[in-house]
Formats: structure tokens, C-alpha cells, sequence
């Protein structure tokens, strides 16, 4: 039979979670993780490892719940809906996955219970300032000195580099061979001689950093993965996310622009709510918000459900982005100069959330894959077109 | 949550699909135009059952769901199929709700195909119901007249305009005597009525749309495959490749909301008009982008007649706006989930 709900399990999580957000996460939370630009927080990461809330999707004996899909799903929704501050979880638990997956009994042993504590934060050393959506042409080296790797380069976008305990770094170890076969993983730790953090402010108020590494040191045990083989562990950290989305912050748009819409009036004293091109952007948004949720939910399905996927996962994160883009720019429009007044100004309308997500939503087409990388996938993989230059 | 249609639906939608693979080809759709009406693909549907399984078992039909009823939409819209099965679905079942004897034997009727019974989803206007969908083909129409619903005969005075989507529509002649003379199916509640067959009118119409986009995108990208310029498949083109995978990406999508849609009509009905309304908008404006896509990346043989993508754009845009255009369906998604307002 078909069904769209998710599970009842997933419902129950859900209600769970919601209850623990309610005692764990505020409005003061919320602007301090603005203000700051620091997507996490060691107070509420606490109570995330205490709730059994920081990666429950893992198995129960590293201190997960063991979620399947469908419940990570609404879990998702929920801590994204919150705008919780889960950016350094999320890195941490990601690399985290992939240690368990391709890492040393020593590795694991000493990264993964401390990661899942909380006590300790990891952060991404992918990009580079010439080498972005093509990731894979990487030019940071490290060159192997006894039982050590010397690193040098810079490294773009490391968010959270400046609390960081380690970099899941992409280094080039091979300049003689194709370039994604020239790669290696290291985790590298960020307390040391050498690494050089600089601030990068951004236009969601997000900070990020460049990453200098001058003759940095990095053990070999300290390698993730074969030498040379950084592009397999790659696609591993990659390939971990079924389906990114952005449902979540179209759902917050949503709930900002009725709120503003149901407590304010136009000239004539009546509620906007009533007003016709309101209304008809408030149906559009309802309208790409589910159609978000549904592509999610069916890439969830079919990991769940053991199906492979094709180009599900980069639809998802492609529409979700793309829509939310476009929906904050068109709500913007319709709410007029109210939508000016900024994020957490105390003028500004449902705490100013329609302004951030405008500039936040420019973002969500860049990182984790561009738009164009992830049509690219679907035109390919999906489509079965021919590939492209 | 599971997104499979069963067994028992997957039959179905098999049955039918094979139904319009051999009578519903691309040469039988321009056969069948400029009135879009081919008799023998209409006939075949009957004997499958396309209309009596849109009426539930105590009123002559088998009661299929509306899910069933959804995914045969797809498979008609994939076809272009030039028959009238939404307008005689949503017919019957209006009928079926209203019910009384006029109604009842009207549907006896149509169910016996002695008749073909329309609905219009606009009022009567100096005179005339205008563009009836199915108006060319049918015996009757069902028409709102003041708070009453009545039965106007479609008549040999009827006009046919010929129309961009080559769909079987009439100027239907509807005069006060006419209308005060006519059957009486309901003799008030009207309004709530036809907005209720509109329900359904608007999610199957989705799951055709769905069903049609997903066939343009598929005839897009066959077409890239396979043409060449500048020394490569026109396909390797990111200027190509890009906008068909947003095309394949809004199907998906399109398709997946249109299905939601008509599962809610039985398992959360709270909320089935408001995804039926959801559903037509944005299969209506997917249908419309990805055949324009699909056209151009035809390039001049798009533009030609004598290519298959041009009879998918033009159903595309008459099959949708004979109903709503997408941003009326968005203010509708309003007005089902906020209440309605005087609009403004």
C-alpha cells in the first residue's frame, strides 16, 4: 500500500526531539550562534550527547539511537527547523563515519568515542582557492619524512577551524599520476606549529576560515585511507548523506511570512493575509516546500527500503536549494520594506528570519556541491547524457 | 512511508498504458486533431473501464481509488491520449454525489455510454458556457445556475472553436429559458458542489501534466542523445544537459505530489483539496517549462510540426489553462489552507 507518511517511529522522534528543542534550544541561542557566526555550541552539544540526540542515526553502542532513514528524516527536519547550531556536529560525525568505515583500530578507538562525547570538534580541509567544485585538482602537499607527512598549502571555507581539535584534510601525495588518483586523507591536528587560521565573514553571517599550513606536521598513523587513495575515502564522506535538503529553511520561510501576514495590516487596516499576490507566493511557497520534502522522503525510502539510488540525492539537494532561493527573494518582494529590516533586529518582522534566509539561501546553491555539479550528476547518471565539458 | 504502487495498481496502470501504446501512437493523436476526439481509443477506454471505475460500487461503478484513478491520468497524459476521461470521471462522480433520480439516471446513462456527460468548471455567460472541456464530444453538460445544478443539453447549436491544445471544447448556448427549463440535479448547493468535482478535476489533470512532463523530458533527451553539432552530442552541452535535468528533476517532483495528492483523498483528507491544488499548480507549471525546454532543444525540427514534442507543448498549455492557470491554483492552495477571502 502506498503511503506518504513517514513511520510512526519517525513521528515519535520527532515528538521527542521537539520536546527536547523546547528545554534546549532558545531564541537567545539563536542569535548568539548569529552573532558570533559560530554554528555550535558546547553547552547544547552537552545536552545533545546527554539526550542521545548528537548522531542518532549511529548504532547505540557508540551512543546513537540507530535511527533508519525515514526517522533520520524527521529528525532532520526538526534540529533544521530549530535552527540549531549543528554545523561542527555535523562535520565531526561525518569524518567521524568515515574513520569507522576505512580508519585503524587505533584511529578509531582514540577519535570516535571522543567525537561522539562531544568532546572533541573535527572540520573539513577540502577546498582550496583554486580548486572548489573541482575538488579533486587539490594542490596542498604533503610529502612523506620518516614516519611523518610535512604539509603546505592553504585550504578555503575550514568553518570552525578556529575551535577545532582536527582537519579531515585532502593533501596531493602524487603530482605523476591523473589527479584524483595523486590524493590522500589525513587528520590533522589543528593545536600545532604551522596552522594558521584566518577569518572569513560571509554573507549568511556565518564565519568560515582559510586554513595556512606551513610545514605542518602529521603523523602516518595519522593517515585516513591508502596514500594515493584520498579520492575513495572522498566518496566515502560523500556518498554517506543520502539526500541533502533544505526543506526545513523553505518551512521556516513559510512559517516567518505567515506570521507576518496574519499580524499585519495594509493601509485599509486589513490583515495581508488577505491580500492577493501574498497569498498567491504563500501557495507557491507551501507548494515547493513539499514537493522538497517529498523529494527527500523518497530518496529516504529507497535507502531505507535497500534500493539503489540514481540522481535522487542530487535532486533533492538541487531543488531544495534552488527553491529556497528563489522563494526567499520572491517573499522579500511581496512583504516589501518590512523585509529589509534585518535578522534579530528588534524592528524587524518574525525577528527578521525572511532577511537571513535571502542571504543564507545564496549559500545552500554553493556548498556541498553547486547546482551546476549536481545537474551535471543528473544529467548523467539519470538522464544517461552524454558526459560534459 | 512507501512510495510503490502495489501489485494490484501497477496491473492496472500496465493495462492501461498498453491500452493507449497501441491506440494512442503519436500518428493516432494527429489523426485525432483538430478536435482531439478519436473514437475507437474512447471506446477501448469504456470496455476497460475508465469511467466505471471512477464511480463507486453503490452507484454503478467499481470504486477505485483515487490513486487508481491517478495513475491511469499519468498514463493518459504520457499519451496525449485524445479521449475524454476526465471530464466524464469527474462527471460521474459529481453525479454520484449529488445523487436523487435525475443525477442517478443520468449517470445510469452515461455509464451505459448512451450518453457523454461533461462538467463545467465555468458559469453560464451572456448566453453561453464557454470552452465546456469535452463540450465538442459531449451530450450534456453540468452547469451552475444561480445556487441550482442543471443538466443543459450540449445541442446541435453549440460552437467548436479551434483551440491551441486541439482539445474537443464548445461555446456551449445556454439561454435563461433554456437553463430554467432544464433537469435539476441539485437545486441548491451548487457552488460546493463544483467546487468539490474542481478537487478532482484539478488532481487528475496533475497526474496527466506529471505524466506528460515526464514523457517531454524523456522525448528531450532521446533528441540530445542522438543530434550532434559543433563535433559532439548536443547532450554533453551544459546549456542542454543543465535545463533537462531541472526538466527530469520537476517530474519527479510533479509526479510524486500529484500521486500524494490522490493518496490523501482516502488517507488524509484534511488535507486533499489544498494537495490537489498544490498538485495541478505545479504539475501545470512543470508540464509547461519542460516541454518549452524540450522543444527548443529540438532546435528548428522543434519548431517543425511534423516532430512529436510540438503536440506535447500545446497539450502542455490547453489541458492547464482550461482549468486555472498555475498562479489562479496557487491562490486556491490559499484559500484552502487559509480559508478563503473577497478577493481584493
Amino acid at each position: 500500500m502506498m503511503d506518504f507518511r513517514l513511520q510512526p517511529s519517525a513521528e515519535a522522534r520527532r515528538a521527542e526531539l521537539r520536546e527536547f528543542l523546547g528545554e534546549h534550544m532558545s531564541l537567545e541561542l539563536e542569535e548568539k550562534v548569529y552573532r558570533t557566526g559560530v554554528s555550535h555550541d558546547a553547552e547544547f552539544t552537552r545536552a545533545l550527547v546527554d539526550g542521545g540526540w548528537i548522531a542518532p542515526s549511529w548504532p547505540v553502542e557508540f551512543g546513537g539511537q540507530g535511527l533508519d532513514p525515514e526517522e533520520m528524516v524527521a529528525v532532520g527536519e526538526e534540529l533544521r527547523l530549530a535552527d540549531a547550531p549543528l554545523y561542527g556536529i555535523g562535520t565531526t560525525t561525518m569524518v567521524s563515519a568515515v574513520i569507522l568505515a576505512v580508519g585503524t583500530e587505533a584511529q578509531k578507538a582514540e577519535i570516535i568515542p571522543k567525537a561522539l562525547a562531544g568532546e572533541i570538534v573535527i572540520v573539513l580541509g577540502f577546498s582550496e582557492p583554486e580548486a572548489g567544485s573541482d575538488v579533486a585538482a587539490a594542490t596542498t602537499r604533503a610529502v612523506p619524512d620518516g614516519d611523518d607527512w610535512v604539509v603546505n598549502g592553504q585550504k578555503m571555507f575550514t568553518t570552525n577551524a578556529q575551535i577545532g581539535d582536527y582537519v579531515f584534510l585532502l593533501a596531493r601525495t602524487n603530482t605523476e599520476v591523473a589527479k584524483h588518483k595523486g590524493l590522500t586523507m589525513f587528520l590533522v591536528p589543528l593545536d600545532q606549529p604551522g596552522v594558521e587560521v584566518q577569518a572569513v565573514y560571509t554573507l549568511s553571517g556565518e564565519r568560515t576560515n582559510i586554513v595556512y599550513y606551513n610545514d605542518v606536521r602529521v603523523s602516518d598513523a595519522w593517515r585516513i585511507g591508502e596514500v594515493d587513495g584520498g579520492w575513495h575515502t572522498m566518496t566515502v564522506a560523500l556518498g554517506n548523506e543520502h539526500a541533502a535538503s533544505f526543506a526545513a529553511a523553505i518551512d521556516r520561510l513559510l512559517r516567518a511570512t505567515e506570521a507576518w501576514a496574519r499580524d499585519t495590516t495594509d493601509d485599509d487596516g486589513v490583515p495581508y493575509l488577505e491580500d492577493r499576490s501574498v497569498r498567491e507566493e504563500l501557495g507557491r511557497t507551501v507548494i515547493d516546500l513539499e514537493v522538497s520534502r517529498l523529494l527527500q522522503r523518497r530518496a529516504a525510502w529507497m535507502a531505507g527500503s535497500g534500493q539503489t539510488l540514481v540522481a535522487e540525492g542530487p535532486m533533492s539537494k538541487l531543488f531544495s536549494s534552488e527553491a529556497l532561493s528563489a522563494r526567499a527573494q520572491a517573499v522579500a518582494e511581496v512583504v516589501g520594506p518590512d523585509a529589509l529590516r534585518s535578522y534579530f533586529d528588534p524592528s524587524a518582522p518574525s525577528h527578521g528570519v525572511i532577511e537571513h534566509l535571502l542571504r543564507f539561501s545564496l549559500g545552500t546553491t554553493i556548498y556541498a556541491g553547486t547546482s551546476e555539479v549536481h545537474r551535471n550528476m543528473i544529467a548523467q547518471r539519470g538522464l544517461g547524457l552524454p558526459r560534459n565539458r | 512511508m512507501d512510495l510503490r504502487p502495489s501489485d494490484e495498481q501497477q496491473q492496472l496502470a500496465d493495462a492501461f498504458g498498453a491500452l493507449y501504446g497501441k491506440e494512442s501512437s503519436p500518428e493516432r493523436v494527429r489523426a485525432a486533431e483538430p478536435l482531439g476526439f478519436d473514437e475507437r481509443l474512447w471506446h477501448q477506454l469504456l470496455d476497460l473501464g475508465a469511467l466505471s471505475m471512477a464511480v463507486d460500487e453503490d452507484h454503478g461503478g467499481w470504486g477505485a481509488t483515487a490513486l487508481d484513478l491517478e495513475l491511469v491520468a499519468e498514463e493518459h497524459g504520457r499519451a496525449l491520449g485524445s479521449a475524454p476521461l476526465f471530464e466524464s470521471q469527474v462527471a460521474g462522480r459529481l453525479l454520484a454525489r449529488v445523487g436523487g433520480e435525475v443525477a442517478g439516471d443520468l449517470l445510469a446513462r452515461a455509464l451505459a455510454g448512451e450518453r457523454l456527460v461533461t462538467v463545467s468548471p465555468r458559469t453560464v455567460r451572456d448566453g453561453v458556457v464557454p470552452l465546456v472541456p469535452a463540450g465538442a464530444v459531449a451530450t450534456d453538460v453540468i452547469v451552475r445556475h444561480g445556487d441550482a445544478l442543471v443538466v443543459v443539453p450540449t445541442g446541435d447549436d453549440r460552437t467548436v472553436p479551434e483551440n491551441v491544445g486541439s482539445q474537443p471544447l464548445a461555446d456551449v448556448p445556454a439561454g435563461h429559458d433554456l437553463l430554467d427549463a432544464a433537469p435539476v440535479l441539485a437545486p441548491d448547493g451548487a457552488g460546493e458542489l463544483l467546487d468539490s468535482a474542481l478537487d478532482d478535476w484539478l488532481l487528475l489533470t496533475a497526474g496527466a501534466l506529471a505524466g506528460m512532463a515526464e514523457r517531454a523530458v524523456q522525448i528531450g533527451v532521446a533528441y540530445a542523445s542522438e543530434r550532434e553539432a559543433f563535433g559532439q552530442k548536443i547532450g554533453a552541452f551544459q546549456a542542454v544537459g543543465h535545463r533537462l535535468a531541472d526538466g527530469a528533476t520537476a517530474s519527479a517532483g510533479a509526479t510524486l505530489l500529484a500521486r500524494e495528492a490522490a493518496w490523501a483523498v482516502d488517507e488524509d483528507p484534511g488535507r486533499s483539496a489544498q494537495l490537489a491544488a498544490m498538485a495541478f499548480a505545479f504539475a501545470a507549471q512543470t508540464a509547461r517549462d519542460t516541454t518549452d525546454v524540450s522543444l527548443h532543444v529540438h532546435g528548428g525540427y522543434g519548431f517543425m510540426l511534423e516532430y512529436d514534442i510540438q503536440l506535447y507543448y500545446r497539450r502542455a498549455r490547453g489541458w492547464a489553462n482550461v482549468l486555472m492557470s498555475p498562479a489562479a491554483a496557487c491562490r486556491r492552495v490559499a484559500d484552502k489552507r487559509y480559508g478563503p477571502v473577497g478577493a481584493r
